[in-house]
């Protein structure tokens, strides 16, 4: 019971309480004039949890604008719970990332568990069959007991909810910096397929039709949860546990199996997740979409508590609900769908034409506001940026090579570093396999998944090297777009679009706003040329603790097209004797790597420098080389360089090794983080063939020697098992949880 | 030779199951909901694999007591072949289809991975299609998969040749004897952790599975066809 009483407009006013609920005094202001009164505690909590900037966007609109968001292939914008885009033959992929890094901060498994729900619910809300769930991961060191905790807890609560789902956990990234020590971030995303006549909205369309709520029970958790998620951390952020949801996997299975059934059901008009803001969000944003209202009777909502207030109810995140609209008169049919999975399905209101949200409750009307003003009319600020002075430092710096003096023991412990090692302690607690289409398995470039009854297979990743955009954020923008396609190729697939989450600091820092800006310009320039648009995402601002912010980490997401399952390429070595090539050429570039940062302990001067235009062309040559079967293995070169990529296609082969020949300086040629190159091995009686389709340079052959040698300029500086390379690759992580 | 899919709420599997049946071993198959209770016209009961009920309380102990369990028990007592896999061996083993239960993973961590089984007995009706002695590469994912019953059971299940599958080399989750899958003592009831359904198509890895869903439809044949 909440015995709490709550405190008067007058009250709310004059002891300023919209500020504890994130509104400033002249947003508070604009709220009045809009109502043409003082809003009571419900309105103020509507508009203070629908103008946050998770629900707004009101810091990141005026960025997010640049964003080139169409393409002939898409179906459906940002805008809406998925992106789509048409994969031809009537079917399409629906996908979007989205960010859950507060709440994991404060409740690790319950965060990462009701960030898979929810992206989930946002891809079958339009209709789509959620067939992968991918995830980006950042955490501090895996020094402090309190990352492990964080990173093994985020792994659970991600295997807890997909697993039982029964969606695959196909593939992901995980980064580990001490700028993440205290706001991990934590992004997951999912993928669907869709038929074009399938495509639903979130519109509440024809006056008199029936608003039902359908899924759990409303409870008191996540009060706020959107509001709390945009603002920074703290060490009194313990007290926010209340605002973190908790999960429940098994009802979303059966809300998903009942929401795939009902869009085949002409009763249907309009269906919406309800996530960050809840009741608010899916109904304010229903009717304004559509341009009507929405009257609700809160009383009908099904409660899992006693004596829920209308704010309460209103500001609940409680999980796995949806809200839809059908045609009126069609109630009981609804009812039996989902009655059939246990699930409750009430009709709680109807759609209006006064284009107000308006709330009863005990039979007083409780909230009458504009829909508009809660979901469209948020103020729209366009924050001052400053550009560092960290930034000009290291523009002014030269690229040097870090000293190395033993150069097979440095490979040895690049291979060590967590951000390189294997992800297997990961991703052996995922079921990848579930719904049997995955065809390549996490620990690749790229994810891919057969679609079944077709030739065609969908190629996922997700990309984001953030010590390349702190150091350069505009360069590193461009690199997370240019990373993400080439992962994409490398698996044999053409790049389709992207969806982004946009992870930054607090943007009313003007050196927060303006890495966000530069970010912004790089990602959409290399969206542009790659033409790859951008279909959706999310926004996730003050990633902060105590002050401290996290590196600019705009995660791409990029889902890609395999024409044929034929395609399909790994990165691995797989036979003896073929051919070993390096495409692009290679330069001193140490600014932001692994190996800098293993030498020097931290990261320093200019990041990789990138050319779209020789990007693309690389890319396209080795599409055509792997579409015309001319390839046995790709692989992008990224951390660590040549090296790691060389090491990391030797792993699992059970067997092969590989011999190089490297002309130039040994780091550079070996450790170097250039951009735009590719590793790729090519079976003798395809020389012909793919040298006359690719700029490439063979530096040696794939041997059964299982060992790892390379020679430069005439002495051997590598000579050691693929087995110790392995082991040290393989167990890091494990090691360093232990 | 037509089957039937089990589809508990909560079952994910089924899918899989299906598809493993009608695209690769090319016979019928249909879902059935967990209320029913009919299934006479089906020849060959798949339990699959999932979290049926969420899991809640103890693997597959709130699924037993649907409706359809009853029909499910009435079919093993007829003979017909039920096969059990992950959940779905969870389920049979709280029906007491099977003897035994399951504890969580040593490592106490959901896995998945592809591992090796030994085929310890190939002359049950889920078998013959194998080896004796043959390792098989087939998939596993599961947090409960770790096999437990008394002696004198695992005496029983040794001497009446009742264990159908043990792990080869690495035992991943701690399970008595190795044991991947066993059998009743009728040896038409199979309850196994690993995923056969996930290995009928060499584009996934391994179509070692697809060669037990043969063995039962041989079976079949061998029992139910009349040569003139």
């Amino acid at each position: 019971m909440s015995l709490q009483l709550e405190p008067t407009a007058q009250n709310i006013k004059d002891e300023k309480i919209y500020r504890e609920m994130g509104l400033t005094d002249e947003e508070f202001g604009m709220v009045e004039s809009i109502l043409g009164h003082l809003p009571n505690y419900t309105e103020t909590g509507l508009f203070s949890v629908m103008w946050s900037e998770h629900c707004s966007y009101k810091n990141s609109k005026p960025l997010l604008k640049k964003f080139p968001v169409t393409g002939e292939h898409v179906l459906q914008g940002p805008g809406e719970g998925a992106g789509i885009v048409d994969i031809g033959d009537g079917q399409a992929v629906a996908f979007k990332i989205e960010s859950h890094n507060h709440p994991s901060a404060i409740e690790p498994y319950q965060g990462a568990a009701t960030g898979v729900g929810g992206i989930i619910r946002d891809v079958f809300s339009m209709g789509a069959r959620p067939i992968a769930v991918l995830n980006s991961l950042r955490f501090g060191e895996l020094e402090s007991a309190r990352v492990k905790y964080l990173f093994e807890e985020v792994v659970a609560g991600i295997a807890g909810y997909g697993n039982c789902i029964g969606i695959p956990t196909v593939g992901g990234e995980i980064q580990f910096d001490a700028s993440y020590d205290g706001n991990p971030l934590v992004n997951a995303m999912c993928v669907g397929l869709i038929d074009h006549k399938d495509i639903q909205k979130g519109q509440a369309k024809g006056v008199g039709n029936t608003v039902m709520y359908v899924g759990a029970k409303t409870g008191r958790d996540g009060i706020h949860g959107a509001t709390f998620a945009s603002e920074e951390l703290s060490d009194t952020s313990d007290e926010k546990r209340p605002a973190v949801q908790v999960g429940d996997p098994f009802m979303e299975k059966l809300l998903l199996e009942a929401c795939l059934e009902l869009i085949k059901s002409d009763a249907l008009v309009g269906i919406q997740d309800m996530g960050a803001a809840g009741l608010t969000s899916s109904s304010a944003e229903m009717a304004s979409k559509a341009g009507s209202g929405i009257e609700m009777n809160l009383d009908l909502v099904p409660q899992r508590e006693t004596g829920m207030t209308a704010y309460e109810m209103m500001l609940s995140e409680s999980q796995e609900r949806m809200l839809i609209v059908i045609k009126k008169g069609r109630e009981e049919e609804i009812q039996e769908l989902f009655h059939k999975y246990d699930l409750d399905a009430v009709a709680v209101g109807h759609v209006t034409d006064d284009k107000n949200l308006r709330l009863i409750h005990k039979g007083e009307v409780i909230a009458d506001v504009p829909a508009d003003a809660l979901a469209e009319d948020a103020p729209v600020y366009h924050k001052p940026s400053s550009e560092p002075s960290y930034y000009r430092e290291f523009q002014a710096m030269h690229n040097e090579e870090p000293v190395v003096d033993n150069i097979e023991e440095t490979l040895n412990d690049l291979l060590k570093q967590p951000t390189i090692a294997s992800k297997e302690w990961v991703y052996d607690q995922y079921d990848y396999q579930v719904r049997t289409n995955t065809v390549v398995t996490p620990g690749s470039d790229a994810a891919v998944l057969r679609i079944r009854g077709t030739e065609k297979a969908l190629a996922m990743t997700t990309d984001c090297n953030s010590r390349y955009l702190y150091l350069d954020p505009e360069v590193g923008g461009k690199i997370a777009v240019a990373e993400a396609a080439r992962n994409i190729v490398c698996s044999g697939g053409v790049p389709l679009a992207i969806t982004d989450c946009l992870n930054f600091g607090n943007p009313e820092n003007p050196e927060i706003f303006w890495q966000m800006e530069k970010a912004v310009d790089g990602m959409s320039e290399a969206c542009h040329d790659l033409e790859a648009p951008v279909i959706g995402g999310n926004v996730s601002l003050y990633n902060e603790t105590n002050g401290t912010a996290v590196y600019p980490t705009p995660v791409v997401g990029m889902v890609g097209l395999i024409e044929n399952v034929e395609h399909i390429t790994t990165q691995v070595f797989k036979n003896a004797g073929d051919l070993v090539y390096v495409i692009g050429e290679t330069n001193t570039e140490f600014g932001g790597s692994e190996l800098q940062k293993l030498v020097h302990g931290r990261i320093f001067g200019q990041a990789p420098a990138l050319d779209l235009t020789i990007e693309k062309s690389r890319q396209q040559q080795l599409l055509q080389a792997i579409q015309q079967g001319l390839v046995s293995s790709a692989h992008d070169l990224a951390e660590g360089g040549l090296a790691v990529a060389l090491a990391e296609s030797t792993f699992g082969t059970n067997g092969l090794g590989v011999e190089v020949d490297l002309k130039g300086s040994a780091v550079t040629a070996l450790f170097s983080e250039t951009q735009s190159r590719f590793l790729v091995s090519v079976a003798p009686e395809q020389r012909k063939a793919f040298e006359s389709t690719v700029d490439a340079e063979l530096i040696g052959m794939v041997t059964d020697q299982a060992a790892i040698i390379v020679r430069n300029e005439g002495q051997t500086v590598v000579n050691r098992s693929v087995k110790e390379f392995e082991e040290s690759w393989r167990g890091a992580i494990s090691c360093l949880l232990s | 030779m037509k089957f039937a899919v089990i589809v508990f709420p909560g079952s994910n599997c089924d899918i899989d199951m299906f598809h493993a049946i009608k695209d690769e071993l090319g016979e019928e198959v249909e879902f059935v909901w967990h209320d029913s209770e009919d299934l006479s016209g089906f020849d060959g009961i798949l339990l699959p694999g999932g979290f049926s009920y969420g899991d809640y309380l103890r693997s597959g102990s709130i699924a037993r007591f649907s409706n359809v369990m009853k029909e499910v028990v009435k079919a093993a007592e007829q003979g017909k072949p039920v096969l059990g896999v992950c959940n779905g061996f969870q389920i049979l083993l709280e029906a007491g289809l099977l003897p035994g239960a399951m504890l969580r993973n040593t490592n106490l961590k959901f896995m998945c991975r592809t591992v090796g089984l030994r085929v310890e007995n190939n002359e049950t009706m889920f078998t013959t299609s194998f080896d004796h002695g043959q390792t098989i590469q087939i998939p596993i994912a599961h947090g409960e998969g770790n096999y437990y019953c008394d002696d004198a059971t695992y005496k029983q299940l040794l001497e009446n040749g009742q264990i159908a599958f043990t792990y080869e080399g690495t035992n991943p989750n701690g399970s008595l004897g190795d044991i991947a899958g066993i059998t009743n003592a009728q040896g038409n009831v199979l309850g196994m952790m690993p995923h056969p359904e996930r290995a009928v198509d060499s584009l996934l890895g391994s179509a070692d599975g697809l060669k037990l869903f043969q063995s039962i439809v041989k079976h079949w044949r061998d029992s139910n066809v009349v040569t003139a």
